[in-house]
């Protein structure tokens, strides 16, 4: 099986402190990886890393057959101005931009796309609302909607669920389901351990250092965990330069 | 009664060549610094036009310096100061912790501190009021080109990069996850803003040539929740000022640049007691809806 990402001796940091420390391994193409570990330990790096938003400081991360910009992201702390008086229709629509660029107009079908995917996350009947005036959980949904268009090969979701509830849980974990059906890749940074276990069936679970990688079944232990709970360190201002890098 | 209203409102521009210049320059002020006033306002930097204004004093100042009261040479040097000043602002903000409303704050007080040096080296106090309060009611051919240049060229880009300004104003780090778009539409819309600055500062001063482009703008945002639409509006609200500012101007002997402001600040007071989302309609709003 091809690897859509291949990671090399990975090392991400803010201000030569790493935040992911020696990361070694392969996102297989097409498979549903969720990443789990404690607060701090480097998740959400990982994803801004793979997303290119964050350059390594150390080894290397691999697309293949994929650029930069041809991946979705769905960062965690998504830096919209909910104020920004944008329709939901239009904010959707921004998802067809590498279809119709930044100056294309959208026809017909376009049009007819965008509608599809609003009613997918079910937010038929909103399409002409400020986004302004829509909850957290329909925020996501317009979001997911958004990813929708993208029609990524690569998807990656940081933190997806937070502060939404159960029943918009079960609607988009649909679309992270259809996504995997469809052959795309799809990694998730998830905290819900229960839900992991039910959907995703590769975890990565990190502690700034790499813990365990592997089948759900096989990492997702309680012995696992509590390596990972133990192995985040304090941030240490005088840290001496890792000896490994020197290498 | 048609007498007195032609003798109100059209006499003044009927009898005199520079009130009809100064009508088409402010009302061409308007067309185009509405639309970035709206862009500001929504980008939260309303006050950063304020700051770019200050910042392009030391450019035009050393134009003057040089060449005297010539029209190319000021131009020419607060398009650069401008430029600098925005460009060092954004590129230090990125490479620093700094913030850009930080870096911005630094580089416009100096650039001011120099601007005040340079006037005061040579000219007389009636030539920096005449730098910082412009002279709507001297505008020659060369300035009304430059002006009508300026908004043509202002309009054109706009609808060039009106995708990504929009995508940049309400989610920054979608845009950059596209590629390559989110610094070079700011830098072209700050660029926008220091030309508009350049045009207004001729005929309303450095400071009061801000006043041209956030009041419309924040006029139009109590109106409506829709982009087009506040767009649309803020043109015609400044166009409005523009012509009861300069008519004030004429039947009351106030100066001109501050009349044209100050009639905005009216359209804006009215606005805010008036307007769809003022403060009338808050507090005395329609009774709420079933759903």
């Amino acid at each position: 099986m091809t690897n859509a990402v291949e990671i090399r001796d990975l090392t991400l940091g803010y201000d030569r402190h790493p935040a992911v420390h020696h990361l070694d391994g392969a996102i297989p193409q097409g498979s549903l990886t969720a990443i789990v570990g404690p607060n701090g330990a480097g998740k959400s790096t990982l994803v801004k890393g793979i997303a290119g938003v964050l350059r390594p400081i150390g080894g290397s991360i691999r697309l293949v057959d994929c650029e930069t910009r041809d991946v979705a992201h769905l960062p965690q702390t998504a830096e919209i101005d909910r104020s920004f008086p944008i329709t939901v229709f239009d904010f959707v629509a921004l998802g067809l931009w590498r279809r119709i660029g930044a100056f294309g107009g959208l026809g017909r079908s376009e049009r007819v796309r965008v509608g599809e995917a609003i009613a997918a996350v079910g937010l038929d009947g909103f399409e002409a609302r400020p986004i302004g005036t829509l909850s957290g959980g329909q925020m996501q949904r317009t979001l997911f909607a958004r990813l929708i268009l993208q029609d990524a090969a690569l998807i990656l979701l940081d933190e997806p669920f937070n502060a939404v509830d159960g029943r918009t849980v079960d609607d988009l974990l649909g679309l992270v389901r259809r996504w995997h059906g469809e052959g795309r890749t799809v990694i998730a940074v998830l905290h819900d351990l229960e839900l992991v276990r039910r959907v995703f069936p590769q975890t990565l679970v990190i502690a700034r250092e790499p813990v365990a990688w592997g089948a759900t079944a096989e990492v997702v232990t309680t012995e696992v965990l509590a390596r990972a709970r133990r192995m985040i360190e304090a941030f240490d201002l005088g840290a001496p330069v890792c000896a490994r890098s020197a290498a | 009664m048609f007498a007195l209203l032609h003798d109100l409102l059209i006499a003044p521009f009927a009898d005199f060549e520079f009130m009809r210049r100064a009508l088409v320059g402010s009302v061409v002020l308007a067309l185009a610094g509405a639309p970035i006033g709206v862009f500001l306002m929504l980008r939260r930097m309303s006050l950063t036009g304020d700051a770019m204004a200050h910042a392009i004093l030391p450019g035009a100042a050393l134009g003057y310096l040089v060449a005297g009261l010539s029209l190319p040479a000021m131009t020419i040097g607060g398009l650069a100061a401008g430029v600098l000043v925005a460009l060092a602002a954004g590129a230090v903000a990125r490479a620093s912790v700094l913030r850009e409303d930080t870096t911005l704050a630094a580089f416009y007080l100096t650039s001011l501190a120099l601007g005040v040096v340079i006037v005061s080296m040579e000219g007389s106090n009636v030539d920096l009021l005449h730098v910082l309060f412009g002279s709507v009611l001297a505008l020659d051919d060369a300035a009304l080109t430059l002006i009508g240049g300026i908004a043509t060229l202002t309009l054109v880009t706009l609808a060039a990069i009106f995708r990504p300004l929009v995508t940049d104003s309400v989610d920054p780090v979608f845009l950059r996850s596209l590629g390559g778009f989110g610094a070079p539409v700011h830098m072209t819309f700050m660029a926008l803003v220091v030309m508009n600055l350049v045009g207004g500062f001729l005929a309303l001063g450095t400071l009061l040539s801000v006043g041209m482009m956030m009041l419309p703008a924040a006029s139009a945002r109590l109106w409506t929740d829709d982009l087009t639409a506040l767009l649309a509006l803020a043109v015609p609200i400044g166009a409005v000022a523009a012509v009861s500012g300069l008519i004030a101007a004429y039947h009351l002997s106030l100066p001109a640049g501050p009349a044209i402001v100050l009639a905005a600040a009216v359209l804006y007071v009215l606005s805010l007691a008036f307007g769809r989302r003022g403060l009338l309609a808050a507090r005395f709003g329609r009774r709420h809806l079933e759903a």
